[in-house]
């Protein structure tokens, strides 16, 4: 049983997910899927553990050897983000039960929890194959039932959403699926392992470049990296509330590794930055993804759609931290996958919590809404000062590193637009603070309660979870730095 | 009791204490009296520790206590040297006098959602203390942030349109430049120096060319934006919307003199004074801080607005001592560590007696004081001494730290500055002098009434009356201040 570790947190899920097809009955199915994720969630801490302890994992896929065979390879880069999809997943699973029902009609709620499992599943399967046609599969799969999640919001635009996403991510996973296909045309080997021994001997030929700005353009698509972000506001601003805060938290994140992995796991350090100008191409885009995408929050009346800007601008950070290309700036990007995954997932919880009880995440309908519901309005004022990165909060551990990173350059000028770009963000939180806190309640506000228990409590987890982590990260900076020393070094 | 008063636990527990009181705060919303004891009964003990650790400290007891590591090499760490206990003790004191004021301020200005007033009050002494003990620019950090946070729901306190555009400003710049400015340079001594310990001589390692120090020493100075220099003083008048009480004590003592306190601490155990000569900026931030004495000295001569004319006065003196740190000589940090004490015993004061005018009188303007110190002699005579020490002149105690400035100044050979604190006193005399005279002037003309006595309530009057004396006694007694500032450069 503990030699399939390595494999059990995918297939639960995707096993899970038929067995919810038969099962049918809406609490049972929630019961099961809660359960599965649980379950995933805690073969992602013992893997974590095993890494940490004896180093990485390889699984061989129904016994076939490696190049041959579809290896499945957990090390320090995936094991912790295992364990945020499948955390996040299963706390806002939680909040889910009740969260939906106020959103999505009774007859699909089964439907709901299969896609639900399946893009965990698919989310799970990218993390840990060591396999590149493998990664386009579960990409593929994850996205699909994404689509599906998303076009399950409440509102009409949210079907619109979702074939603009469909649309945007088709494309990507198309111009991916090229790029793998010129790397095997090249090397003969879709392992990730025997592709970064093989790929240096052909490296100066245009397919292998052609195969890489294929690649490159396809992730940048699905993790909506400025100016390919387009399909992002949409779809998260109308997908069911809790789905947002899921594929918020998780699916950009996973994207961004998949970048992480091949450029530096198969492409190599030297390859990905020499053939292109990525550098300048990431710090470029980078800024000023930060600062059009959190200006454009702050003109957002809907708060799924500012929200939805600021991830964008939170990607920003995350691109600028690879394009510093040194350790320390590997590991702010690393370690900020995990923090935002926290700040958002909290975030958009809180907001899950609000249009519970209101109905609608309109800023200009929430006139003093934090004296209804103080508890859910602190969760948000708290994921807030974390997105702002005020010390305590995870957000300003990210910051730290980043900023450090990009001084280790001596880029001072790059380092004075980072931090310049989270006061923009002070802005945009804070926009929402004087409406929610200074205004008088009105008609519509008056009548609200707080929101339930079950919906409440898993914020709060979260939101304990950027304090925590916040304030202990020997745990965050220990992992993210072994991880990216264990990429520089092994270059 | 022993335990209580080990100096670490004594260090420990007079910053948490307050944080703790919080509960016991919101916990008695609806019983002020016992909520209000539960405030004074803190703030006693947090007097008695910081004293106990004043003695401890004084009979050279080292006391320093590294809780953990946020980051790896830098740690929530506290150690207690002689300016942070300067600190503390003037913080510690005056928010006891505070709370006893606010009672009488509170409840006869029936304001609204005091429970929220004082437990934001707490959290942000705490964090005052928390900054005073830091034993690295790190710690200071978090505090500080703190500081800024707890102390927004304060300044907008009566939620009024006018309340949340000062709230913004306030907010806007504190948390602006402490993140782009403040937070950039600690980063940057830290990737130059890695270091970001508080000391001795500072930290840069000998021989660092002075280029990037010079820029860290720029973004300092604009970054600790509590500090207030110009241009990012504007908070300043904006926090004025607040109640008095915490004008007069935030934004007459602990948050604007946190800012000048990190200014001191930066330029004495982060650049070292002598290495801090030799930047290329030291003489131009100095200038800066003059042009910041005279400019804001002039604005409140213009305004009518009691709290706002107060409030520009203090920017004026805050760049008296950023001015003194600058000067890098030693004369000038001991003079700009007294002026963290004789301003606030002075400038609370006088906050104090403008809070009593609006209670007692309803009035808020100059203009409209004439003949009050009839109606109000305590309190008016509590102003006039406060506005001597502001002045600078015996007996009140402000005349120490500026003899200390001005000799600062003489050695650094910084003429101009000189000039400016001569000007300066001058101009503190025609902006606030005015006031007390104006208000013993007769009113009433022969054969009318004088109008009857009315001050304020007693707590108020209790707590102003104390201030000014202190004053006094500062200017008698000034040699355990003296030393705990001349320890900072020795």
């Amino acid at each position: 049983m503990l030699a399939h570790l390595p494999v059990l947190h995918v297939i639960i899920p995707m096993m899970a997910a038929p067995a919810c097809l038969i099962l049918r009955r809406r609490d049972l199915v929630w019961f099961v899927a809660l359960a599965a994720t649980l379950m995933s969630f805690a073969v992602s801490i013992g893997l974590l553990l095993q890494v940490l302890e004896s180093g990485p994992i390889s699984y061989e896929f129904g016994g076939w050897e490696a190049p041959w065979g579809i290896e499945y390879r957990i090390d320090l880069l995936n094991a912790p983000l295992l364990l945020l999809v499948s955390g996040i997943s299963a706390v806002a699973l939680f909040a889910a039960r009740k969260s939906i029902e106020a959103e999505i009609p009774k007859d699909r709620h089964a439907l709901f929890y299969i896609a639900w499992l399946l893009c965990m599943a698919g989310l799970l399967g990218i993390l840990a194959t060591g396999d590149a046609f493998n990664v386009f599969v579960f990409l593929e799969i994850s996205s699909l039932s994404a689509y599906t999640l998303i076009a399950l919001g409440k509102n009409r635009k949210a079907l619109w959403a979702s074939y603009q996403y469909l649309i945007a991510g088709t494309i990507g996973a198309t111009f991916i699926l090229i790029g793998i296909g010129l790397m095997y045309m090249m090397t003969g080997t879709l392992n990730m392992a025997d592709l970064s021994e093989r790929l240096p001997e052909v490296s100066s030929s245009r397919t292998v470049f052609t195969a890489f700005a294929f690649f490159i353009v396809g992730v940048c698509l699905k993790l909506a990296l400025f100016p390919l972000h387009v399909w992002l506001p949409n779809a998260y601003a109308y997908a069911p509330s809790v789905v947002t805060a899921f594929l918020a938290a998780t699916a950009t994140k996973v994207a961004v590794y998949i970048l992480i992995r091949f450029k530096y796991g198969i492409f190599g350090f030297d390859f990905a930055f020499s053939s292109l100008p990525l550098q300048s191409i990431f710090l470029t885009l980078g800024l000023a993804g930060i600062f059009v995408a959190s200006i454009a929050a702050i003109f957002q009346d809907n708060l799924k759609k500012l929200l939805a800007y600021s991830s964008v601008a939170q990607i920003g950070y995350l691109i600028v931290g690879l394009g510093l290309a040194n350790e320390t700036g590997l590991m702010a990007t690393l370690l900020h996958m995990l923090n935002h995954g926290l700040m958002k997932g909290a975030l958009f919880l809180a907001l899950a919590a609000i249009v519970y009880r209101l109905g609608e995440a309109k800023l200009s309908e929430m006139h003093g809404l934090a004296s209804r519901m103080p508890w859910t309005m602190a969760a948000f004022l708290i994921g807030g000062l974390s997105l702002i990165g005020v010390p305590l909060t995870v957000g300003f551990v990210s910051k730290w590193y980043l900023v450090t990173a990009a001084l280790e350059h001596d880029w001072w000028p790059v380092a004075g637009l980072i931090l310049l770009g989270s006061v923009v963000s002070v802005i945009y939180v804070w926009k929402v603070v004087e409406v929610v806190y200074f205004k008088a309640a009105n008609e519509r506000t008056a009548e609200v309660r707080e929101a339930p228990l079950s919906i409440l409590a898993p914020t709060w987890v979260l939101v304990a979870a950027n304090l925590y982590f916040g304030i202990n990260t020997e745990l965050t900076v220990g992992i993210t730095r072994m991880a990216a020393v264990s990429i520089f070094g092994g270059l | 009791m022993d335990i209580l008063f080990a100096p670490t636990h004594s260090l420990l527990i007079s910053m948490l204490l307050p944080l703790l009181a919080v509960i016991g705060i919101i916990v008695l919303d609806r019983r002020p009296n016992l909520r209000e004891a539960v405030s004074i009964g803190t703030s006693i003990i947090v007097i008695v520790l910081v004293f106990n650790l004043y003695r401890q400290f004084k009979a050279g007891v080292a006391v320093e206590l590294s809780l953990f590591e946020i980051l790896p090499g830098f740690a929530i760490a506290f150690k207690l040297e002689a300016l942070g206990m300067l600190f503390a003790l003037v913080a510690a004191g005056l928010w006891l006098v505070t709370i006893v004021y606010a009672i009488g301020y509170m409840r006869s200005h029936h304001e609204e959602n005091q429970t929220r007033f004082y437990a934001c009050f707490a959290i942000a002494i705490g964090s005052v203390l928390g900054i005073a003990y830091s034993a690295n620019l790190f710690t200071l950090f978090v505090f500080y942030e703190v500081l800024t946070l707890s102390t927004y729901p304060l300044v907008t306190h009566a939620g009024t349109a006018e309340a949340k555009r000062g709230g913004r400003t306030y907010l806007g710049i504190l948390l602006g430049t402490s993140i782009v400015f403040f937070l950039f340079a600690i980063i940057g001594t830290a990737v130059i120096a890695g270091s970001l310990d508080f000391k001795a001589g500072g930290i840069f390692p000998e021989g660092t060319p002075t280029a990037i120090p010079s820029l860290l020493l720029l973004l300092f100075v604009f970054g600790v934006g509590k500090a207030a220099i110009m241009p990012f003083h504007r908070w300043l008048p904006a926090a004025m919307v607040a109640p008095t009480p915490v004008s007069a004590l935030l934004h007459a003592v602990a948050v604007v003199k946190a800012g000048v306190f990190t200014l001191l601490k930066i330029g004495v155990y982060i650049f070292g004074l002598d290495f801090m000569s030799t930047l290329a900026t030291t003489d131009i931030l100095l200038y800066l801080a003059g042009a910041s004495v005279l400019i804001a000295s002039l604005i409140a001569m213009r305004q009518d607005n009691l709290k706002k004319r107060l409030a520009y006065s203090t920017v004026s003196q805050l760049s008296y001592i950023t001015a003194g740190v600058l000067l890098a000589t030693e004369a000038g940090v001991i003079g700009g560590a007294m002026h963290i004490a004789m301003h606030a015993f002075g400038k609370i004061t006088l906050f104090f007696c403008a809070g009593a005018i609006l209670v007692a009188l309803h009035k808020t303007r100059v203009s409209e004081l004439r003949g009050i110190g009839w109606q109000m002699p305590i309190t008016m005579l509590a102003f006039l001494i406060g506005t001597i020490s502001i002045i600078g002149l015996p007996p009140g105690g402000g005349t120490w730290s500026k003899w200390y400035l001005l000799t600062g100044a003489l050695e650094a050979d910084h003429i101009a500055i000189m000039g400016v604190l001569m000007i300066s006193s001058l101009l503190n005399i025609a902006y606030l002098m005015p006031i007390p005279v104006l208000a013993f002037l007769p009113v009433a003309k022969q054969g009318e009434v004088k109008p009857p006595l009315h001050e304020a309530p007693w707590p108020s009057l209790l707590a102003l009356t104390f201030t000014a004396l202190m004053s006094i006694v500062l200017f008698l007694y000034p040699q355990p201040l003296f030393e705990l500032a001349a320890a900072i450069v020795n």
